[in-house]
């Protein structure tokens, strides 16, 4: 097998130089020990651990985030006012009688409120929900409505267009705050955050956190029935630190830039939490993907580590090399990628493109951070996951009919990948379901509901789902969310949507409709319900194709066989759905 | 290919968008404004609007000019100038 080896000084030079003694050594509780914890033994708080500790003396004026604006803007926010902003946020939260624990959404681009907000909100031990500012209105309202949003922080624009429409939908919300950046009016029924952030005192006292004080909720979708919300707790950062370092090599004097939105887990987790809590620099870019810019950011402003991911890695690779070539990265030293697994042509383009090869790792909402990764001191072996992380357990398991499971001993045999319980960062319920997060654990394994295998050298290789969720441009996106919005449309009878193979972004979704009786499949009403898809789910999730047939396959109990639709789009022969059946 | 008249490749640049985003409110664009932003097209509906377009008019478009196409208008001048240096 192909291996990409690194070399002794490689080795050497990596924050774990030694993954074997690393992992034989390794407690969780060595790990918290590396925190400084709240002042006067107070507990946890993730937003204490990320800016308010090094927010003093002359580390307090090392540059937090550095911000780059979609217009050529660019602001610098330094630790120490990052954390007088932070605190602000948390003071405004308490004008308005927010209490702790109370569930605070996010729905903006990547501003720099946003990252106040969070923080802020962090503070305040309030339970922080980020929403991909791409979201239709219906996922917003799903979410808010499970999470019982009371306040939401966003931008006027997103506003007006996304949330005044579904407003009297979002029951539980009280206070809005808004970001102007429009030349319009504060809508009705808003606050000016930036207005309020000024009257307010930038002196807060983080009050006493718990480790298990729920912090963080993130939505993910679900193969039947609505997202879940995974909840995590400010323990968590204990995780989110000690992987950073692990995982990503990461290191004070980094400058890192995590292309992920924060409306994703990684982009909060790993574009928020961890790089901040390291004390590294924080590169943020507003604009959307473009390769070109892209090369610009990571030349110009120095990026020493990047974490991105395989979708954009693939846009890349299209425009070829040259490109990327005809710059300069003397800084850069170490990538990384997530989100679904990265193919060994892109894991080698990165040593064509940057000098660097590109490193996989692997993890899930409900996880809160890397569970499964390529390091800095190890080889590479391309297409593969990687090796478990210190403190983690993964295994391989079979279903017994018993509903038990048992580890697959012998390599190369496929199962489900699983991990022992018990890291910092693991996800405490999914809201309000309790019933639904019990079923995600049999005898002390979490089940990822992943297909693996093992290789001798322990290296974990990715095989595919064990159920109908859609893994599109990285994100997890479940065909019952879209089905449910296909099925608001008065000319469609039944649905099965499916997630589509794409080169690039890995999956499309791909809905296959039946029209009711009346209605007549042409041109024009694909596009009715491609625009209808849209204009509910955001473009993240809406479908990216749609087909009309006369009928939908059935099971006998009435299901629409996704399964079938799915072998039919890849051209199997219809009987033979074998390669597609659940483990499960 | 008989010469085409701005409002036509116009037209056919609003198709291709609307093929791929057919919700697009094109009468709302603000024209100083980028489209792709304002419309929510994203990075794959782009590329599928480049291929629609590329269809209907024969232009491909290397990855190095994708700036030039931000704003409508800078879309339909790329194109225009594109399909004049194409021999008829």
């Amino acid at each position: 097998m192909e291996v990409l080896r690194k070399s002794r000084s490689e080795v050497r030079a990596a924050v774990m130089d030694d993954y074997s003694r690393r992992c034989a050594g390794f407690s969780w509780g060595e790990a918290r020990g590396w925190l400084d914890g709240l002042p006067g033994g107070a507990g946890l708080n993730i937003a204490h651990e990320a800016v308010d500790r090094h927010a003093t003396g002359t580390q307090g004026e090392r540059t937090a985030l550095r911000w780059l604006g979609k217009q050529g803007r660019q602001r610098d926010i330094s630790y120490r006012e990052l954390a007088s902003l932070s605190s602000r946020f948390a003071n405004v939260l308490g004008e308005l009688g927010v209490p702790p624990g109370a569930g605070v959404f996010l729905l903006a681009g990547r501003i720099p409120e946003l990252y106040v907000a969070v923080l802020g909100a962090l503070k305040h031990t309030a339970v922080v929900t980020p929403l991909f500012s791409a979201f239709g209105p219906e996922p917003i309202v799903t979410r808010m409505t499970l999470g019982e949003g009371r306040v939401l922080v966003t931008t006027a624009s997103l506003y007006r267009r996304k949330i005044a429409p579904i407003r009297d939908r979002l029951g539980a919300l009280e206070h809005v705050l808004v970001v102007r950046d429009d030349d319009g009016e504060l809508p009705e029924d808003t606050h000016d955050l930036v207005a309020r952030l000024d009257a307010a005192s930038d002196v807060y006292t983080i009050p006493a956190t718990d480790d298990e004080t729920p912090a963080l909720l993130h939505f993910t979708s679900g193969t039947t029935g609505k997202p879940k919300g995974a909840l995590h707790v400010h323990q968590a950062v204990v995780a989110h630190y000690a992987t950073a370092r692990f995982a990503l090599d990461l290191r004070p004097e980094d400058i890192y830039w995590c292309t992920a939105d924060p409306g994703w887990v990684t982009g909060t987790s790993y574009g928020i939490i961890a790089p901040l809590c390291i004390g590294a620099t924080l590169v943020v870019d507003e604009a959307e993907f473009d390769a070109e810019h892209w090369y610009d950011v990571l030349e110009s402003e120095g990026v020493t580590v990047w974490y991105t991911a395989p979708t954009a890695i693939r846009m890349m690779m299209r425009g070829g090399s040259e490109r990327a070539r005809s710059r300069r990265y003397p800084a850069l030293r170490f990538i990384a990628s997530v989100g679904e697994p990265l193919n060994p042509q892109a894991v080698h383009w990165g040593v064509e493109a940057f000098g660097l090869p590109i490193h996989d790792n692997w993890w899930q909402t409900e996880t809160g951070g890397i569970m499964i990764a390529n390091f800095a001191s190890l080889d590479i072996r391309p297409g593969a996951m990687g090796k478990p992380l210190p403190g983690i357990q993964a295994g391989v398991l079979r279903h017994l009919p018993d509903g038990g499971v048992e580890e697959v001993t012998r390599y190369g045999e496929e199962g489900e990948l699983a991990l022992r319980v018990g890291w910092p960062s693991m996800f405490r319920t999914y809201l309000n379901e309790d019933a639904r997060y019990r079923r995600c654990f049999v005898d002390g394994w979490y089940l990822t509901g992943d297909l693996v295998r093992r290789d001798p050298e322990d290296y974990y290789w990715f095989v595919g789902r064990a159920d109908d969720m859609i893994k599109s441009a990285g994100h997890l996106i479940g065909p019952f969310e879209v089905e449910s919005a296909l099925m608001e449309h008065p000319a469609v009878a039944e649905v099965g949507v499916i997630g589509k193979p794409d080169p690039v972004i890995g999956e499309i979704v791909k809905a296959f409709v039946a029209l009711k009786p009346g209605f007549v499949s042409d041109e024009s009403l694909r596009r009715e319900l491609l625009g209808f898809a849209r204009r509910r789910l955001g473009p993240a999730v809406a479908p990216k194709e749609i087909d009309i047939q006369s009928s939908l396959p059935r099971t006998r109990s009435g299901k629409i066989m996704r399964r079938l639709l799915k072998a039919r789009e890849l051209g199997l022969p219809e009987g033979d759905t074998s390669t597609l059946e659940s483990a499960r | 290919m008989a010469e085409l008249s701005r409002e036509t490749i116009r037209d056919t640049a609003i198709d291709c968008i609307l093929s791929v985003a057919p919700e697009a409110e094109i009468d709302r664009l603000r024209h100083d404004r980028p489209w792709r932003e304002q419309l929510e097209v994203d990075s794959f509906d782009f590329l599928n609007v480049l291929v629609a377009l590329e269809t209907r008019l024969g232009v491909s478009v290397p990855e190095g000019d994708y700036h030039e196409l931000t704003t409508l208008d800078g879309l339909v001048a790329y194109l225009e100038a594109r399909l004049a240096e194409t021999p008829p």
